[in-house]
């Protein structure tokens, strides 16, 4: 289980102080736990600092009772957190093979890099010795991304933002991997998200704005409150234009 | 040959055993084993100079040649001139490359001139390993010069490589094209301590159609220098493209000249230079998958240099 106390964040900037996170607590022990909220809420920020990347200025994290609040990036990733970024990182000479290989921390055969690439929707052979650079697009690097998640297999996932860039693969086959990942690690799956379909399957959907969590509950509890909100918005910003 | 002489070998030239095909082993500036295949004739300099001619036959197909050098003396100095001469329509593979292990304090220095002649149509991929060891002071020095001479529709593809231990090393390549001719160098450079590595590269373009891509990636770490000094000559309709693509570190220095200089409306060139230091996300990235900040920069250059 994953627990947030309390966490702060701020960071200086223009001589003042901006807050981006603040007294934000939250539990994630069910199978799919989604993370939602407007643009610049801090849902990508609590995404870092739950796997390491950025450290909160106040409060604490623990998984499984242990205190991490102070573990490294490394140090987290080996007490079983992945994190699949928003933007996939481009490495020249780095290839999807060795890519899933450092995931897996072992060297692979071709036959399991394969299962992971085919997993995400990518035919395999076209794509093993290939290079995680420029030459692949948006869209491939963000299915390779989630190849390598899927290789670590972790007791805990943070996606941020899964479903951008995603191209021609479809919804269906992204929430499909959830599944079949959970099946397999039985871990908790946090999914940073705006998509209406993510949030259908969430056992938990936990709202942030302006840095706070304004509300968290259940599918049930939450989703016709959020749907509602958007459906207003919607309505709103016709009249307004 | 002892295990060090074996292992110098296995680094510039992935040899275990002697070689298949001809071959030609230079050791402390004798010969230790040469062996010429019908289709390739390697013969004794006879002009004074110390070194070879590699002579092969127009036509020959899928042969390979390696001329590896291993030094394991200490203040020792050498001038090497090999002269390879590719007949028509010929395709060959030709690994070549430097071993220095120098244990004493004084200075370990070989100096190769590689020039080669590449007929008509003919085509080679020469493979260059540059490789220093030794747990003296003495510095090991390796100064290798190529001149290429490709006639028209030749092609040539130069891998050269310098992973480690070379303390000092200025890396001269010259090459003129005539039409059709196709050259592609791929160099890759791991400096590290104090050392120095300068590539200076100068391409002629002068027939139609005449095409070379020069890229360099290079990995400077410690307190070494870099410089990398590109020149191509459009002379004609052609095509040429260079890139200077540098990770540094610490505290080393890179310096990347690209020049480019067309004489006809119709030359195409390009060139591009990027030098800056490991993205802080790429380190992100595979500590998240577990490595420590140390692995995954090994990882990084290791994919790098791959």
């Amino acid at each position: 289980m994953l627990e947030l106390k309390n966490i702060g964040f701020f960071v200086e900037e223009d001589g003042g102080v901006r807050h981006i996170l603040k007294d934000v607590s939250l539990t994630v022990n069910e199978r799919f736990v989604a993370i939602t909220g407007p643009n610049g809420s801090g849902k990508s920020t609590l995404a870092k600092i739950i796997a390491g990347i950025l450290r909160p200025t106040s409060g604490k994290i623990f998984l499984d009772g242990m205190d991490i609040t102070d573990l490294s990036v490394t140090e987290r990733a080996q007490a079983g957190i992945s994190f699949a970024f928003q933007q996939p990182v481009r490495f020249k000479g780095i290839t999807v093979k060795d890519l899933v290989s450092l995931a897996a921390g072992k060297s692979i055969s071709i036959t399991e890099a394969c299962s992971y690439l085919s997993e995400v929707g990518l035919c395999a052979r076209d794509y093993i010795n290939r290079e995680v650079n420029a030459s692949l697009s948006g869209g491939e690097l963000k299915r390779i991304e989630i190849a390598t998640v899927l290789a670590r297999g972790t007791k805990l996932t943070v996606f941020d933002e899964p479903e951008a860039g995603i191209d021609l693969w479809s919804f269906s086959s992204l929430i499909s991997v959830f599944e079949k990942m959970y099946n397999k690690t039985q871990g908790s799956i946090v999914i940073i998200s705006h998509q209406e379909r993510i949030l259908n399957i969430a056992d938990k959907i936990i709202v942030v704005s302006g840095g706070k969590v304004e509300r968290q509950g259940t599918r049930e509890e939450m989703l016709p409150a959020i749907l509602g909100k958007k459906v207003c918005s919607a309505l709103t910003d016709k009249l307004e234009g | 040959m002892d295990e060090l002489e074996k292992m110098l070998l296995l680094q510039i030239a992935d040899l275990h055993k002697v070689p298949d095909g001809a071959y030609n082993i230079r050791k402390n500036g004798e010969g230790d084993g040469r062996r010429s295949t019908e289709n390739i004739q390697i013969n004794t300099k006879t002009d004074g100079k110390s070194g070879i001619d590699i002579i092969v036959k127009p036509e020959t197909k899928n042969e390979s040649v390696h001329i590896p050098v291993v030094i394991t003396k200490t203040d020792y100095r050498e001038t090497v001139y090999n002269d390879f001469y590719i007949g028509e329509n010929a395709d060959v593979l030709i690994i070549a490359g430097c071993g220095i292990h120098n244990c004493g304090v004084q200075t370990a220095e070989h100096s190769g001139v590689h020039t080669f002649h590449v007929a008509k149509n003919a085509r080679v991929r020469y493979v260059e390993k540059h490789y220093g060891s030794g747990d003296g002071n003495g510095e090991n020095v390796m100064n290798p010069s190529t001149v290429l001479y490709l006639d028209e529709g030749a092609r040539v593809e130069m891998e050269t490589t310098q992973i480690k231990g070379v303390d000092s090393t200025v890396r001269s390549t010259r090459a003129k094209l005539a039409a059709g001719a196709n050259l592609v160098i791929k160099e890759k450079i791991y400096t590290h301590g104090k050392q120095l590595a300068k590539t200076d590269f100068c391409v002629d373009l002068d027939g139609a159609g005449a095409g070379a891509d020069v890229v360099s990636r290079s990995v400077a770490a410690g307190q070494s220098l870099q410089e990398f000094v590109s020149r191509i000559n459009g002379n004609s309709k052609c095509h040429g493209h260079t890139e200077c693509d540098a990770i540094i570190m610490n505290g080393a220095r890179v310096t990347a000249v690209p020049e480019l200089t067309a004489n006809c409306v119709d030359a195409e060139l390009i060139h591009e230079a990027a030098i800056g230091k490991i993205a802080g996300e790429q380190l992100t990235k595979l500590m998240t998958l577990g490595l420590s900040e140390q692995q995954a920069e090994e990882q990084i250059i290791k994919g790098f240099l791959s």
